[in-house]
């Protein structure tokens, strides 16, 4: 079980972590929006995760902590 | 719960500047992570370009210079020379290090001065709103070529890896890009070994890192990335350019 959290406020809401993940869990949300006036990544469904990091390693601005 | 990725703490807590999906935030992450993995970030000296990575001194928790356009490579020389102990690295853009820099590269290249180059080629001036870079495509359009690059009036692309390869005296060039997980890990080692060499007093070593500029080439970050795999690595082909100790083992 891993676990992916979000620091949702520097997030810019490019999407590579979208584009990233292998299970296709992440999405921009639809209903929020941060700081910047970005909408930034969430997960859909943490219990699939596999904690492989590739949204961190997409990430350009170090918003993804991944822990397993 | 272990920790597989965190933010590395030889990055500041100042959040990057960069358009959203920019591959200069990756870059600075991967160079951090080399300098906090091989433990000397306390005696790491950056020095910082002209261009969008202007503002690097910002975001490295090491001590940073800033050099005028183009000049970072004879600051580095300075520094190194001074202080041989530290570990010095520059972070350049196409435009800073290839164009008006091109000089002060050659030359440091040359002399192998032992110091760490990070050249990253996005194809165009982002700094300064898209124009025309020495690295830019055949036919590639910006600013100040509306109708595509044409060779005929503005020449060539300069392919910096290939050309300072000819030389005898860079250590080691390498050419990786950051579009996608398995490019940016092996664009990881690269750096780190950039680092290592220069800990080991091998001498100059330059990693040019093909990345990113959605902003100035009008795509989003995910249809740039493919840009890189579909235009970009066709003409910037990947790989080590030159590695002199590999060389030297093999005889």
């Amino acid at each position: 079980m891993a676990k992916v959290t979000f620091a949702t406020d520097v997030c810019k809401g490019c999407g590579l972590c979208v584009d990233a993940c292998p299970k296709q869990l992440i999405v921009l949300s639809n209903d929020k929006i941060n700081k910047k006036g970005h909408s930034p990544a969430e997960i859909t469904d943490q219990s699939k995760c596999i904690g492989c990091a590739f949204c961190a390693t997409m990430c350009p601005d170090c918003v993804i902590k991944v822990e397993r | 719960m272990a920790v597989v990725f965190e933010k590395t703490k030889a990055l500041t807590d100042a959040p990057l500047h960069y358009c959203p999906g920019c591959t200069h935030g990756i870059i600075h992450r991967l160079v951090a992570e080399a300098i906090d993995e091989l433990g000397v970030l306390g005696k790491t000296i950056g020095v910082a370009p002209v261009g969008c990575s202007v503002m690097a001194y910002n975001y490295f928790a090491c001590d940073m210079v800033e050099a005028a356009h183009g000049r970072a490579p004879a600051v580095a020389t300075g520094l190194k020379r001074a202080l041989p102990e530290n570990v010095i690295f520059t972070y350049q853009g196409d435009g800073d290090l290839a164009s008006i820099g091109m000089a002060e590269t050659v030359h440091a290249a040359t002399r192998n001065e032992n110091i760490t180059v990070i050249f990253v080629n996005n194809a165009i001036y982002g700094m300064t709103g898209g124009q025309m870079a020495p690295t830019s495509l055949p036919g590639q359009v910006t600013q100040t070529s509306p109708y595509g690059r044409d060779v005929k009036t503005v020449g060539f692309p300069i392919r910096v890896s290939e050309m300072l390869s000819a030389l005898d005296g860079p250590e080691y060039i390498e050419r990786v890009a950051v579009n996608n997980v398995k490019n940016v890990k092996a664009a990881k080692k690269a750096i780190k070994k950039a680092f290592e060499n220069q800990i080991n007093g091998k001498g100059f070593s330059l990693i040019e890192v093909v990345s990113s500029c959605p902003t100035n080439w009008g795509m989003t970050p995910k249809k740039a990335l493919e840009w890189i795999d579909t235009n970009m690595i066709p003409y910037y082909p990947l790989g080590v350019y030159k590695d002199r100790s590999a060389v030297k083992e093999e005889k």
